[in-house]
């Protein structure tokens, strides 16, 4: 974990600043009347921004070698693509239960 | 470090898609969130921020050497942890008050409180773990029986929980606001 450089004080506020700024906007988003999957969209956009913003500056991953990176990022992703097979069967449940009724 | 925090970023994300799941399922989700309660996740969500940056100050002091000041910005994060943890008890306790159990609620779909409790529970549970580890980590520290590396470690942790909040905050909370 040694390392030489890391973010200033100048970096760390403004990325404090623009996470906060980030969830108020979420927050505002969330009573608008938008279709429940556009706000799926933007709120996960707007999510997802922040956790890169708190993995590079917060916890330096942009500050370490990039073999630590390119070890645990695309695995990470690659699982969670994975995962969103799921959805399929979620959506047959919900329209075979229209069926029932 | 890293590797645990990949491994728990998963066990997160397999709740987190399991609600998806449930979410998706179901007929009519309940949105019972009221503007108090928003407004008491978003101050949830503004502490969590700022102890993270606390945590920061307290790893940069730390690998300066500066063992006072990194005692005292680890116990102002550890400080946001137990204010984060309080505010969602009482948001759990107003629900529980209104009627939600795990298999029922007064308004809809009855796995609603198994998956707000399961996911919001694991996440206290980090929370509160990590407290305690960065409280201890501080009078090791003080001690100087863990160096910079260990506090920098425990940051690590620190700032995963605070991203983990960054999704449930939205899903869970934004998405069932009580809109008019």
């Amino acid at each position: 974990m040694e390392h030489a450089e890391t973010a200033g004080n100048k970096i760390i506020f403004s990325v404090w600043f623009g996470l906060l700024g980030l969830t108020v906007l979420e927050v505002i988003l969330a009573y608008r009347q938008l279709p429940l999957q556009t706000m799926l969209t933007v709120l996960m956009f707007l999510s997802i921004i922040k956790a890169a913003l708190i993995i590079a500056y917060f916890m330096h991953l942009r500050y370490e070698q990039a073999s630590l990176f390119v070890t645990l990022i695309p695995a990470l992703v690659f699982i969670l693509i994975m995962m969103t097979v799921i959805f399929a069967d979620s959506s047959r449940l919900a329209h075979m239960r229209s069926l029932v009724q | 470090m890293w590797l645990f925090i990949v491994s728990d970023a998963i066990t997160f994300s397999a709740v987190i898609f399991a609600y998806g799941y449930l979410r998706l399922a179901a007929t009519a989700w309940p949105r019972p969130f009221e503007t108090p309660s928003i407004a008491n996740a978003t101050v949830m969500t503004f502490v969590l921020l700022s102890s993270s940056v606390a945590m920061v100050l307290a790893v940069r002091a730390s690998s300066l050497g500066k063992v006072g000041s990194a005692i005292g910005w680890l116990v102002a994060t550890a400080l946001g942890g137990i204010i984060f943890d309080v505010l969602h008890i009482r948001e759990w306790l107003g629900l529980i008050g209104e009627g939600v159990r795990p298999f029922h609620n007064p308004w809809g779909t009855p796995m609603f409180g198994a998956a707000f409790f399961s996911m919001t529970g694991l996440h206290m549970l980090h929370v509160t773990i990590g407290v305690v580890y960065l409280l201890v980590i501080a009078v090791g520290f003080g001690r100087r029986k863990f160096s910079a590396v260990d506090v920098e470690v425990s940051g690590l942790y620190w700032h995963f929980v605070d991203l983990v909040w960054m999704f449930i905050f939205p899903l869970v909370y934004l998405l069932s606001a009580k809109t008019a």
